[in-house]
């Protein structure tokens, strides 16, 4: 096992403004970033706020950007660094800085509390529900998602425009709706939700031009872009613009 | 004193992981308004790292599955210490607890006909586990997550606000279950008597701030202990607060010795050493070998599970595909029995080359059913440790992964005894699972108690109607100043040493318990544990922080060490006294399972029950007492369900003549 000195730069500070701290650090085999921070709070900044929780990359806690990129921490391995290299940790850029690397996520729950929950299907009760593997393969690799926001943080739309926040749920929950929208067995249609039309009218779909930042930076390996966002475009997409579709969706609601 | 932010609930549930969720969503169905406080974000909770499923008798794979065969494994597995009447609820409202997480949104994997696929899992006679892939504790959370922001969703509908009767307070946490009248100079006492639960105090810990939420009924669901251990799979969250909060509120802890190592944690590299190997990696088919490439499981097959393991490798192997003529290879003994044997093979110096043993999938499985049903495991060796397990064997060896002991709570209504108004449910309650857990029992057992624990607590809390207990100001003063202490830990003792590193003193306990209330246990050992948790005592009280009360990780330690103290106390002299081998708790003086000691539950209390508040206690002096209590002799029927013979290995003589 070989041991090194590391250069970190944590960005340390809260609301009122902050800036970079520089810290020299011992690194061991096999660690990763979030380690290191851990040895910083024990020897030298007690008070260096941080948010993490399993430490195995399954709860999406420990959300920060390393080198002005959006990552997890307890995922992020020292190898991948060269050792002299200085690493720089800042916390998420999309939202509001709570203290040091912890940032407030609020507008994420708030998004989430706005996509409108499962609708169990009338007359089938607990124990009833059948549905295929094929089936239902596509929303579970949407339920995958440990809601580390890192696709929150480092979308566009929202990454610097801050106006765009209050129109715009952000790629998690533009997932999510999708993934209710494609549930074999969510009966929004029978008491009149449209999921496609509401992720166009009301989470503000017509805002992703589908760079597939989300994707890339998605712990998970989530297809984002290609498995929710598109296919739910192609659909909002087609109840606009398709009056055979419009039609059909009017009548069969009936 | 500080002005300390107050509101008033119905029922508080402490803990926001799989029971405590189910609780909130119980409490607030049955009409009481419900608040939820937890230390992490919403959905961050523990319960996201259970892997492998949540096990109930639905009969999806075998139909020869029902709830009598899931108690009578419960009770094998726990080596018939369970509270009987726990296990026996635990395994008829399993399913319905499954089935309903489906008309909540859940995915579960599904069989051929469309219904949910369950999965082999060590000592469960049939494929029982409800499962996802290997991330079913991140199903379960979300799921009830999700049907927390429903419920919200229908509260804004008729009320206007989200949280009108349901709300999570995040990133907090609670340092004190308050009562009424007791210890304060009230005058007469209240027609129901002294000291029933009127609320709770903490801190949220992002600000720093103190708040109290008043409240007649309070669901503990805090979880485990593992952060007083130092190889550990449990989260930074387990330091055992709803254990001390019960104990400092008056109610005992029971059977605190068992703690169960799980056989497979992660052993290399040092950084991620502890972190879980799910036990679905050897219910689809993963075999345990050693540095001479043996399986050496079928070594280590007690009597007691004689005739029901495969003698030979073929006949294990051939159960996979022919369950009802083979018996199921060794690897699949409970966990209690695995992790003693991979610590035996490591001692003999058979072990693998960063101390474990090796686990194998990548000679079993083609390398796509591997992703496919092990995808989280094949991420996480090879992000964390850079091995390919399509094409190599996992070095795995035991963790400290779950405590089996916890707050004494009535089976029915998980209400906590001795304390009117506290209900516990999830690990942080004792008594369900015996002396060892079966995989899998946990999350159906955070659904089952969960929801008993949330309606019970609604239903008292509705009960106290205008006669809620009242908040003792002198209480919360002293909550708000024990919290503060580490702030002036410099001086505060007059006869003091300099102030403790709260880092140091929490890694010096890890290594004590560690080292010495391990997997396996030795008389003096505990004794050395006990001086030496004595000492950490001492210097805990001089544990003091930097900086100031904003988001400050370094006090948050300083206010769980008391925790984790009072809990390891209780382990230690637990473990000390219980002269036998059983389940999680091995003895190396007293190596045999004892029947005399079958029906004795051992209960934690604190030595000086008015200790509650001031902390003054002499440091050195243990702070828990003991006592021995017999168990409540199984019901006829319930015996009924096993084999005289069988019986024979775990009762006593006189229970059998019964």
């Amino acid at each position: 096992m070989s041991s090194y000195e590391a250069r970190f730069k944590v960005w340390r500070g809260d609301v009122e403004g902050g800036g970079l701290e520089d810290f020299a650090v011992e690194v061991n085999d096999g660690e990763v970033v979030l380690d290191i921070i851990h040895r910083l709070q024990a020897t030298q900044a007690p008070d260096l706020a941080v948010r993490w929780n399993c430490k195995a990359g399954k709860c999406g806690s420990c959300s920060a950007e390393i080198n002005g990129r959006p990552r997890l921490l307890c995922m992020t391995r020292m190898s991948v660094f060269e050792r002299d290299e200085t690493i720089t940790v800042t916390p998420l850029r999309a939202f509001p800085v709570i203290r040091d690397l912890v940032t407030d996520v609020g507008f994420n729950y708030t998004k989430a509390r706005e996509v409108p929950a499962f609708v169990p299907p009338a007359g089938v009760g607990p124990g009833e529900y059948r549905m295929m593997q094929e089936d239902v393969d596509r929303s579970q690799e949407f339920r995958k998602c440990i809601e580390c926001f890192l696709c929150q943080d480092t979308c566009h739309v929202v990454r610097d425009h801050e106006e765009n926040k209050p129109a715009f749920a952000g790629p998690r929950f533009l997932m999510r709706v999708a993934e209710l929208d494609m549930h074999p067995l969510d009966a929004a249609e029978d008491i009149g939700l449209d999921r496609g039309r509401t992720a166009q009218d009301e989470h503000g779909l017509g805002y992703c031009n589908i760079t597939k930042c989300c994707t890339e930076v998605c712990p998970e390996g989530i297809r984002i872009t290609d498995n929710a966002l598109i296919p739910l475009k192609e659909r909002a997409v087609d109840r606009k613009y398709d009056p055979l579709v419009w039609l059909g969706s009017k009548i069969r609601r009936r | 004193m500080s002005v300390v932010d107050r509101q008033e609930w119905d029922v508080v549930v402490v803990g926001a992981g799989g029971a405590g969720l189910r609780a909130a969503i119980e409490a607030r169905e049955r009409g009481a308004r419900t608040a939820v406080i937890c230390k992490s974000l919403f959905g961050k909770a523990h319960t996201v790292m259970a892997e492998g499923g949540i096990a109930a008798a639905m009969g999806n794979a075998n139909a020869g599955d029902d709830w009598q065969v899931h108690f009578r494994d419960t009770m094998r597995g726990g080596k018939f210490l369970n509270q009987w009447r726990m296990a026996e609820l635990h395994a008829q409202e399993a399913p319905q607890r499954v089935w309903e997480l489906e008309t909540w949104g859940a995915l579960f994997d599904r069989t051929k006909d469309g219904r949910i696929s369950q999965r082999n899992f060590g000592g469960h006679e049939y494929p029982r586990l409800a499962h996802v892939g290997d991330r079913t504790g991140l199903e379960l959370i979300r799921t009830l997550q999700q049907k927390i922001v429903a419920l919200q969703q229908e509260d804004f509908r008729e009320t206007g606000e989200y949280e009108s009767r349901l709300k999570v307070f995040q990133e907090c946490t609670v340092t004190r279950v308050l009562k009424d009248g007791e210890r304060s100079e009230m005058g007469v006492p209240p027609a129901e008597g002294w000291g029933r639960v009127s609320g709770v105090f903490g801190y949220e810990r992002e600000s720093g701030r103190f708040f109290v939420l008043e409240a007649p009924a309070v669901v503990i669901a805090t979880g485990g202990i593992g952060k007083s251990f130092k190889v550990t799979s449990n989260s930074w969250e387990y330091t055992g607060d709803g254990h001390a909060l019960a104990l400092l509120a008056g109610a005992p802890l029971l059977n605190m010795e068992f703690v169960q190592f799980h056989p497979t944690g992660m052993v290399w590299p040092p950084s991620v050493k502890g972190i879980l190997v799910t036990e679905s990696v050897r219910g689809d088919g993963g075999v345990l070998r050693n540095s001479e490439g043996k399986r050496f499981m079928f070594d280590y097959i007690p009597d007691v599970f004689k005739e029901k393991y495969a003698e030979s490798e073929d006949e294990g192997d051939r159960w996979y595909d022919d369950p009802d003529h083979n018996r199921r290879p060794p690897e699949l003994l409970p966990r209690d029995e695995v992790a003693r044997a991979i610590n035996a093979e490591v001692k003999a110096g058979r072990g693998s080359p960063h101390g474990g043993v090796f686990l194998d999938v990548s000679t079993r499985m083609p390398a796509d059913v591997i992703k496919r049903r092990l995808p989280s495991m094949y991420h996480q060796f090879k992000e964390l440790a850079d091995v390919d397990i399509t094409a190599e064997a996992m070095e795995v060896g035991p963790t400290c992964h779950y405590v089996m002991g916890g707050i004494a709570v009535d089976s029915d209504s998980a209400a906590a005894r001795g304390v009117p108004g506290l209900f516990a449910a999830g690990e942080v309650a004792g008594g369900m699972h015996g002396s060892n857990r079966l995989g899998g029992n946990s999350l159906s057992d955070l659904l089952v108690f969960g929801r008993r624990a949330g309606l019970h607590a609604a239903e008292y809390a509705s009960g106290a109607g205008s006669a809620r207990p009242r908040v003792d100001d002198a209480q919360v003063a002293a909550a708000a100043a024990e919290a503060l202490r580490p702030f002036s830990a410099e001086g505060a003792e007059p006869d003091g040493g300099p102030p403790e590193n709260p880092y140091t003193l929490h890694q010096e306990l890890q290594q004590t318990m560690n080292d010495l209330v391990g997997i396996i246990r030795r008389e003096h050992e505990m004794e050395q544990a006990l001086e030496k948790l004595a000492e950490l005592r001492a210097r805990a009280r001089r544990a003091g922080v930097e900086g100031h009360r904003q988001f400050n990780p370094g006090w948050h330690l300083a206010l769980d060490l008391r925790n984790m103290l009072l809990v390891s106390e209780c382990v230690a002299r637990a473990a000390l006294e219980r002269t036998e081998s059983r389940g999680g708790h091995t003895r190396e003086d007293h190596s045999g399972m004892d029947r005399s000691w079958r029906n004795v539950n051992l209960l934690c209390a604190l030595s000086d029950p008015t200790d509650g508040l001031t902390d003054a206690a002499d440091a050195a002096r243990g702070r828990i007492a003991l006592t021995r209590e017999t168990t409540e002799p199984i019901r006829p029927d319930l015996l009924a369900l096993f084999e005289k013979e069988e019986l024979v290995k775990y009762l006593a003589e006189e229970e059998l003549y019964e």
